[in-house]
């Protein structure tokens, strides 16, 4: 690729654009508190554990607007022994819940898939409650990228 | 703040570097679309005499997850037009108690190949028509019902059922003959720069596809699978609506939907694709 | 879009014992409460706060939606089928309008 200066101007144009964003991107952790409390509520204040549950979800997502994210956990889903509910919370979003999946055992598996809203970059909770009252709990952080053009 | 203007210009200089980095995705990706089984072909090869070697889809610029988006026609969230589109093909409107089924008996299956040679050149009109100027036509003169607007939810339903059906076909426009002014109307606006940012569709799309413009991977500016259902939008658009993006982006004023500058301007787009293959309802980002 | 319509993907047969997938689709702004019009005042929330799915009348599986869910709201997730029967579909809307669609399956 030739490169003339109007170019170099486009380019370090769109890099201060992406500074700024960074910028803003590191003082708005508010959320993570908010989450927490979230979590705590959703869970009934058992601290999660981690493994057993997978959330998948894209390391950068073209848009914020739909973003793909999955869930499962391992389980035999037996009436005995089943995942009754798995919460996902975004930590950057105005509010931190998104959705709620609620199973039984005629899931079959506890395996569900959806699109979400993820306002900026940000890390994306799934946490997983069991009818034997255990708590699991997997994180991602996914990066939301902001169009070239002006979007 | 002066050590912050530093900072961000030492950053600006990072990313700017990373944007130079060939290996930083650079070209578009090797993946194959196929859909529901059906491999659908996103390249092909440029007219020898044309601008572009190597013809891609856009969604060989798109990431995995937009891409699979496209892959599956339950998945794809285009298809719930494409529902209701086919609903409103039954209904009756207007003075002549009409619907497009009373004429099209065959269904919309009748309109295979027809988005895939379009702009093409009425005579009665004297102008070359899109999928909107045909199916308000059909309207307006068969059902004496009122026009739909250009982005109406019904018109862009309806141009999505329509073009679904000339999927997989390659995309192949009358350029010569009638057409011709408007080609070379349609090339002389893809070439010329407009807008505070002074730039023209070339400067992206042909000059730099491939490359990262701010975050994102700049595609051909095909126009193969419109009317696509764009994540941002959150629904379905048409190729107007994406010029009048572009124009809006470069600081220009945008020309209207519909209007003679568009037309030609979709007809010489439409051109530059020749062979790459009709992918309505495409899922873009 | 004016309805909201619902798309369901159901295997229209398996046999007995099968986890099998379902796919569904409804068409719905999915208006967030977080938005502002051309005035500055903000566009009141309206979404489909849940769905349910069951099989011949018990509950398979079910979601509480926040506006964080996108437009046109997609649920994959899985059944497991011991006898054939229908499955429904229900989706609740914020102003208490309810959509409704079934499908059947074969089990053998």
């Amino acid at each position: 690729m030739k490169l003339t200066r109007r170019d170099a101007l486009t380019y370090s144009a769109g890099a201060i654009a992406m500074a700024l964003v960074g910028l803003r991107g590191v003082s708005a952790h508010a959320g993570t508190e908010e989450t927490g409390t979230a979590v705590s509520g959703f869970t009934g204040g058992v601290e999660p554990q981690s493994g057993m549950i997978t959330l998948k979800a894209p390391e950068i997502a073209e848009n914020g607007n739909t973003v793909p994210v999955s869930i499962s956990v391992d389980s035999p889903m037996t009436a005995d022994d089943y995942v009754e509910s798995v919460a996902i919370f975004a930590e950057g979003n105005p509010n931190p819940e998104v959705v709620v999946f609620n199973f039984t055992p005629l899931s079959g598996e506890a395996a569900a898939t959806t699109r979400m809203r993820l306002a900026k970059t940000q890390n994306v909770v799934a946490v997983a409650k069991t009818s034997t009252g255990k708590v699991f709990m997997d994180k991602r952080e996914v990066k939301v990228t902001i169009g070239g053009c002006g979007g | 703040m002066k050590r912050v203007k530093k900072a961000m210009f030492a950053s600006g200089l990072l990313a700017f570097t990373l944007t130079l980095n060939p290996a930083a995705q650079a070209d578009p990706d090797d993946d194959t679309l196929v859909i529901d089984g059906v491999e659908v072909i996103t390249s092909a090869k440029g007219k020898e005499d044309g601008p572009l070697d190597e013809l891609y889809s856009g969604w060989r610029f798109r990431s995995d997850e937009t891409q699979s988006f496209q892959a599956d026609d339950f998945e794809n969230p285009a298809f719930v037009a494409i529902d209701q589109a086919l609903e409103q093909f039954e209904v009756v409107e207007g003075a002549a108690g009409k619907a497009c089924a009373s004429c099209h008996e065959g269904g919309p299956e009748e309109f295979e190949g027809l988005r895939a040679a379009l702009p093409r050149w009425n005579a009665d009109t004297g102008k070359p028509e899109t999928i909107q100027h045909i199916i308000n036509e059909c309207r307006t003169e068969r059902m004496q019902a009122e026009p739909w607007k250009w982005e109406a939810n019904e018109m862009l339903n309806m141009t999505a059922l329509v073009g679904l059906q000339s999927r997989g076909m390659p995309v192949d426009v009358q350029t010569d003959g009638e057409m011709s002014p408007w080609y070379e109307k349609g090339k002389e606006l893809y070439y010329t720069r407009v807008g505070q940012l002074d730039m023209s569709c070339a400067n992206c799309h042909e000059d730099n596809y491939g490359n990262m413009i701010r975050a994102d991977h700049l595609s051909q500016g095909q126009t193969n699978g419109f009317p696509v259902y764009r994540l941002k939008w959150a629904g379905l658009g048409s190729i107007h609506r994406r010029f009048k993006g572009c124009m809006s982006n470069i600081r220009a004023k945008p020309y209207k939907r519909g209007s003679d500058e568009f037309v030609a301007l979709e007809l010489y787009v439409a051109s530059r694709g020749e062979g790459l293959a009709v992918e309505t309802p495409a899922v873009r980002n | 879009m004016a309805t909201a319509k619902p798309r369901v993907k159901v295997p229209k047969s398996a046999s007995a014992g099968d986890v099998i997938t379902i796919k569904t689709l409804i068409s719905h702004k999915m208006e967030s409460g977080q938005r502002k019009d051309k005035k500055g005042n903000v566009i009141p929330r309206k979404i489909i706060n849940r769905f349910e799915c069951t099989f011949n009348g018990a509950t398979v599986f079910s979601c509480d939606i926040d506006p964080a869910i996108s437009a046109n709201p997609y649920f994959e997730f899985t059944a497991k089928v011991m006898e054939p029967g229908t499955f429904r579909f229900v989706w609740t809307d914020d102003d208490g309008a309810v959509y409704e669609t079934e499908k059947t399956i074969a089990v053998s």
